[in-house]
């Protein structure tokens, strides 16, 4: 299981990564082996308004379908076409290629407030 | 499996797991005052003979259309059900199982239900159907629900054309939603639902507009021209089907432009059994199915490359998702599924065909007859299937209550549905009922 250390992560086990004023939102490692193999995404429409902690869109395994929660409040400026037509790849590099979303974030203050690649590591061991 | 009921000793045990003194103390949440105290006041026991002369009584209270000759309708119809039918579905490996889901034990019931699915798509012209609901009402509603999660809009518009109880459940569906439920009116002189009232009501906050083919009052619809009015607001079409013989000769809906086909599968191999179980069917477009209420079933391979059939898209239902599921709904009708899927293949594509044209022909006898005899009016102009409106110059009720007496069940009377038809009745003709049958109701109806 990876944990990278340029990421942040929440409780909802999605990871956020920082680049000035946006943030690119994806599922992390873990979220994806316990998911098992994703088949469906809905996604929202570039421009939505997204709000920390609260649901973005869906994700669909085999074994069942879950929320995507935004790590951050801010607008969607991209999102990741590519994975919503190929979403295995969720599977196969969740840190990388199967980013979800790019959202422009309007507090980010909001960014303290999400977990440290250790901090979910302890985390997600104490929820197994 | 043996039933075995739980013995003392079992009792016990298990009360003793969860630190219980007595099996009451499991309702100890239930406050006092809704309890009762006292011993409930019961006819005795009676024995197997005399409990089965009670019920034999109490069932010749009913009439059966055995034995009257019947042109009752208005969403429930008398067919012709192949002997093979019953036969078929009573084997025990279908009759008796409960939720046979499981794809290691239970692939006969699967297959049976897949091709359920794809007979329904065939005669809706749609691309996905699901496992099947509870009646076609309830289909309607979910119809409904469904159309408002595709397209995040709320306005509601039923025809009033759309059978009563149908809109009734849609209605009770919606209770908690405020006023999003808006009707349009027939037409008086063809018994179709205007497309000007459509084109009037329909706007860009219209989530769907639900329509009947043939109509409650037994119109045929002019579906293609409603169709384009409520794509042009970027709205779901839904159409409903009570009587879904007509299929055979009517073109799809999905031809002529809906997004969901719903309706009562009951006149395909199932008996009109006093009300129910009846059979919703479901079935609509590919880009909608995850929207779709219900369980699907879909054919795959094993690792052996063998065809296999596993229920899916599971995971959008309420044992998985909880309060998100797309429904309440969780299981189907399996048996009165089985049953469509057994008569629509014993009559085949051209028996179906056949049945349709001969109810249609019987019919229009009835209603030529008819609209000879003094006193009655053909109601309305457009073309019909198999059940059409009259206009009695005598009180429906009066008419129905006389002829009942002769052993002909007809009706209903639309008062109770429609306060501007207090003169008028529905007649429903299947293959069922023969030339003589339809004399004898002409006779009837010229005497009274």
């Amino acid at each position: 299981m990876e944990f990278p250390k340029d990421i942040k992560y929440t409780k909802e086990h999605e990871w956020a990564r920082t680049e000035g004023n946006i943030i690119t939102v994806g599922i992390t490692d873990y979220a994806q082996d316990s998911l098992g193999d994703v088949v469906y995404l809905e996604l929202p429409a570039e421009g939505t308004t997204v709000t920390k902690d609260e649901t973005f869109g869906v994700i669909e395994s085999v074994k069942a379908v879950s929320d995507l929660y935004s790590p951050i409040t801010g607008t969607v400026i991209e999102v990741n076409d590519a994975l919503v037509d190929n979403p295995e790849v969720i599977n196969d590099d969740p840190y990388g290629d199967a980013w979800i979303l790019k959202v422009e974030m309007n507090a980010p203050a909001e960014l303290a407030e999400l977990l440290t690649a250790d901090e979910y590591k302890k985390y997600v061991e104490e929820e197994k | 499996m043996p039933y075995i009921p739980h013995t003392e000793k079992d009792i016990k045990e298990m009360l003793n797991a969860i630190g219980i003194a007595s099996v009451e103390g499991l309702f100890n949440s239930i406050p006092d005052s809704l309890k009762i105290k006292k011993t409930l006041n019961l006819p005795p026991a009676l024995s197997e003979q005399e409990l089965i002369h009670e019920l034999t009584e109490l069932s010749r209270k009913n009439a059966a259309v055995g034995e009257y000759v019947s042109f009752l309708g208005a969403g429930a119809y008398h067919h012709y059900i192949p002997s093979l039918v019953n036969h078929l579905i009573s084997r025990s490996e279908f009759y008796t199982a409960y939720t046979p889901y499981q794809p290691e034990i239970s692939q006969g019931t699967l297959q049976a239900i897949f091709e359920y699915q794809t007979l329904i798509c065939q005669l809706t012209g749609m691309e996905v159907g699901n496992a099947s609901m509870y009646d076609g009402a309830s289909a309607t509603a979910e119809a409904v629900l469904m159309a408002r999660r595709i397209n995040n809009k709320s306005k509601v518009i039923l025809s009033s054309a759309l059978h009563p109880e149908y809109r009734e459940v849609v209605n009770t569906y919606l209770f908690s939603d405020g006023n999003n439920i808006r009707e349009i009116l027939y037409c008086t002189e063809t018994g179709r639902t205007l497309p000007e009232a459509i084109e009037k009501l329909v706007d860009k906050d219209t989530a769907c507009v639900v329509i009947q083919q043939p109509n409650f009052l037994g119109s045929i619809e002019d579906i293609k021209t409603v169709s384009e009015i409520v794509h042009k607001n970027n709205s779901i079409l839904i159409v409903a089907i009570a009587e879904p013989i007509s299929l055979g000769l009517l073109k799809s809906p999905g031809e002529l432009g809906a997004d969901i086909v719903v309706g009562e599968g009951q006149a395909f191999g199932n008996g009109l059994n006093f009300g129910g179980p009846y059979l919703g069917f479901f079935a609509t477009l590919d880009k909608y199915l995850r929207q779709m209420p219900g369980r699907i079933v879909g054919e795959t391979v094993d690792k052996n490359n063998k065809r296999g059939y596993v229920l899916t898209i599971a995971t959008r239902e309420q044992h998985i998702r909880r309060e998100k599921a797309t429904s309440n709904i969780c299981t189907n009708e399996g048996l009165c599924a089985l049953a469509a899927a057994i008569y629509l293949t014993a009559i085949g594509k051209h028996g179906l065909m056949e049945i349709a044209k001969l109810n249609l022909s019987k019919a229009q006898y009835l209603k030529k007859g008819l609209a000879n005899i003094k006193g009655i009016k053909i109601a309305f102009t457009a073309p019909t299937f198999n059940e059409f409106v009259i206009e009695t110059e005598k009180e429906p009720d009066v008419v129905i209550k006389a002829l009942l007496k002769k052993g002909i069940i007809t009706g209903p009377s639309l008062k109770k549905f429609y306060t501007e038809l207090a003169k008028h009745m529905l007649v429903c003709v299947t293959e069922m009922n023969t030339k003589k049958d339809m004399d004898i109701l002409m006779e009837g109806l010229s005497r009274i």
